[in-house]
């Protein structure tokens, strides 16, 4: 019994060592973001200061927030719909009726996240010259959704999986066509999973910042845009900058909080079996 | 259900892809440097005046490089007026990558323009970027402290003279420091320092068949002076300190003397940002054993690229943002030590800056004295005091910066990481094909 309860103590500690240093960073950046140029800087950190809100009104007052986050809103979402479009087709194609090269197939697909990204930057940037999608939302919400194409798949696959194959067979046999299936049995089936997958791919793509900083110029940029352009050369910038960023994290900090259970779910789910 | 679904979703990304199209708007990729900023806040005057609308497009300074060539490379017409440095503008001017900017008109007053200003943004007698602010380096030094000392900062300092001083008001207990100086590697951070206190000792970068001078005497005794210097008499993790981490120490009152950009005297001398305000003089750039490139020479300077499909119109942006009138707009809405420094002699004629701004006279000297045709006591086959104008430069300096950064540090000695800088500095050379 005092063996469990110590076992239980280390644990519990070991938890709060683990967020405690997660949200360092975070509560630094908190922190800092109300602090004046010249505090935020200082050799040695100062824990006691006079809160400001001035960084917050000098962002506000240099660009437009709103803009930036709508943005980030629209190419998020947006990218997140189409990739799952486009994954649901494949994941159940290759969950339900696999072939001898499904494993290939999935394998290859993971292989593209594999480059780094600035290895198809010129290619990428005269396609969309040609196309005329640099600097548009339609833009960024194709190429998110090529980039989390390859994940939101594999999970996908993974959930489907789950699914006992009889359900399915007795769809078939009262005469329910592929499309039925996939939307009476399949969809509803799979719900949680597809949400976690979504909720994972509205985050990566929110975070993301080498595509939207090259594809984007003054219309298209989204939050990740906006926090770098707070960076300066010559002058100071760390609490401005902070300010930005908190504004920036500030919504998916709060949309992760409100589907924080359905994200553990599904990062775990089919992990446990 | 499937064609409405797809429908919407075409219609969805064909409203998202139109962009939006008017007669006549500009994009302006800049800086966020404090006087872009005020660029930015006054730039309704200019539509008022112009009808012409203007789309800001702020970017980390490495990612506006990139961006820039990128898009000039790919003729992707994004841009139509970039902001852009001393460094770069000499090497994209040859490459055909500017508009020339010789014809924005009489009122625009060329002659008024710093001619070493204007120098360093020529190629071949062919303007390619106006200068939106100039700066060379000086001295910066704490009055106070000097008083109390009994010591007296000549107009000259050489850097005999600085070591004393820094000896003497070296207080590390009350963190006070007795220099402050860039030490974060980079070309455009340490490298900016250490390349103007290479050309007082009398040396060079390349000699005139492109060879790399970086094991030469003259780089070793200035390179063994600065480390010496700033080891003994400067803050603790010097490393990690550059232009902006130095001016935040020196603003706080932990340096007594600092050496670096005058474009910052206007923030040192500005009690909103600086403890130090009144307290704050200067002095030219110390010299060891010549006055050539002892101070740097840089400008922030506002180009068109040639992939813009809007050049006229662009021009007549940048006459305005770089012209007698910006200035004047400026130091009537922001108060004159906000007015953008170092380019034009008006403003240095004018009464009302030279009262806002005490440290403007010494500004001056220190610009007109950086010389870009002849930064080296020795004669170089490159352009640049601080810099050496070619494409490959940023690589160099960015390497050399870190082994300096690491005799800096006591990593190794100043002799390893010259030898070091030298190896790596002939790689990139005949890589590049300058020697065989």
């Amino acid at each position: 019994m005092r063996l469990k309860l110590d076992r239980h103590a280390a644990l519990s500690v070991t938890g709060w060592l683990a967020a405690g240093l997660l949200f360092f960073p975070i509560a630094w950046m908190l922190l800092t973001s109300v602090k004046t140029e010249i505090e935020a800087v200082a050799t040695t950190p100062s824990l006691i200061f006079t809160p400001t809100l001035e960084n917050y009104v000098a962002v506000q007052e240099r660009a437009d927030y709103l803009k930036f986050a709508l943005n980030s809103v629209v190419v998020s979402f947006g990218s997140t719909l189409l990739a799952l479009a486009l994954a649901v087709p494949a994941a159940y194609g290759m969950a339900f009726f696999p072939t001898k090269r499904t494993r290939g197939t999935l394998l290859w697909m993971l292989s593209t996240k594999m480059m780094p990204p600035v290895g198809a930057l010129v290619p990428v940037t005269l396609v969309f010259r040609d196309l005329g999608l640099i600097d548009t939302l339609a833009g960024l919400v194709v190429v998110y959704a090529l980039i989390n194409l390859p994940i939101v798949v594999w999970m996908l696959y993974t959930f489907f999986r789950e699914i006992p194959r009889e359900i399915l067979e007795a769809g078939r046999m009262d005469g329910a066509t592929p499309l039925d299936e996939l939307r009476f049995l399949l969809l509803p089936l799979a719900l949680p999973g597809m949400a976690s997958t979504g909720l994972l791919a509205v985050i990566l793509t929110w975070n993301e910042a080498f595509w939207s900083l090259n594809l984007t110029a003054a219309h298209a940029g989204p939050l990740t845009a906006f926090i770098a352009s707070f960076s300066a050369p010559e002058g100071l910038f760390w609490a401005k900058l902070s300010a930005a960023s908190t504004m920036a994290v500030a919504p998916i900090l709060v949309f992760g909080w409100l589907s924080q259970r359905q994200l553990v779910r599904g990062l775990t789910f089919g992990a446990v079996k | 259900m499937r064609t409405t679904i797809a429908a919407t979703l075409l219609a969805g990304i064909a409203t998202f892809g139109t962009g939006i199209a008017a007669a006549e708007t500009l994009t302006i990729a800049t800086v966020n440097n404090a006087d872009m900023v005020v660029m930015q806040k006054l730039s309704p005057k200019f539509k008022e005046k112009t009808g012409i609308d203007l789309n800001w497009v702020i970017l980390e300074e490495n990612v506006l490089r990139q961006r820039v060539t990128t898009d000039i490379a790919t003729k992707g017409g994004q841009f139509d007026v970039v902001t852009i440095g001393a460094y770069e503008t000499p090497i994209w001017g040859k490459q055909n990558w500017l508009a020339a900017l010789d014809d924005l008109g009489d009122s625009y007053d060329y002659k008024d323009v710093f001619e070493p200003v204007r120098n360093m943004l020529t190629v071949n007698g062919k303007l390619y970027a106006a200068p939106f602010y100039a700066e060379s380096s000086f001295t910066y030094y704490r009055k106070d402290l000097f008083d109390k000392a009994g010591l007296t900062m000549p107009e000259q300092p050489t850097y005999t003279d600085i070591k004393k001083f820094a000896a003497a008001l070296h207080k590390p207990a009350d963190n006070q420091y007795g220099i402050c100086l860039r030490g974060k590697p980079g070309w455009g951070e340490n490298m900016a320092y250490v390349g103007t206190l290479v050309n007082t000792f009398g040396g060079r970068w390349f000699d005139m068949e492109w060879k790399p001078q970086l094991t030469s005497p003259e780089w070793k005794e200035a390179v063994t002076f600065y480390v010496d210097m700033l080891k003994n008499y400067g803050p603790p993790g010097a490393t990690s300190n550059g232009h902006n981490e130095n001016r935040a120490l020196f603003s706080s009152g932990n340096c007594a003397m600092w050496v670096d950009a005058t474009a910052a005297a206007g923030h040192i001398y500005n009690p909103a940002e600086s403890k130090v305000a009144d307290k704050t003089a200067f002095a030219k750039a110390p010299i060891a054993k010549v006055e050539n490139g002892a101070g740097w020479g840089w400008a922030w300077a506002l180009g068109v690229p040639n992939s813009s499909k809007k050049a006229a119109a662009a021009k007549q942006f940048i006459a305005w943002a770089t012209s007698k009138d910006y200035i004047t707009l400026v130091g009537e809405t922001q108060g004159w030590v906000s007015a953008p420094p170092g380019t034009r002699k008006s403003t240095y004629e004018n009464p009302e800056y030279k009262k806002a701004a005490p440290f403007a006279d010494t500004v001056l000297k220190a610009i007109l004295a950086a010389d870009p045709t002849r930064p080296t006591a020795q004669p170089v086959p490159y352009a640049g005091i601080q810099f050496v104008a070619i494409p490959e430069f940023q690589g160099i300096g960015a390497q050399v910066g870190q082994s300096i950064a690491a005799a800096l540090s006591g990593q190794t000695t100043v002799d390893q990481a010259l030898q070091t800088a030298q190896s790596a500095v002939e790689r990139t050379m005949k890589q590049a094909g300058y020697i065989k």
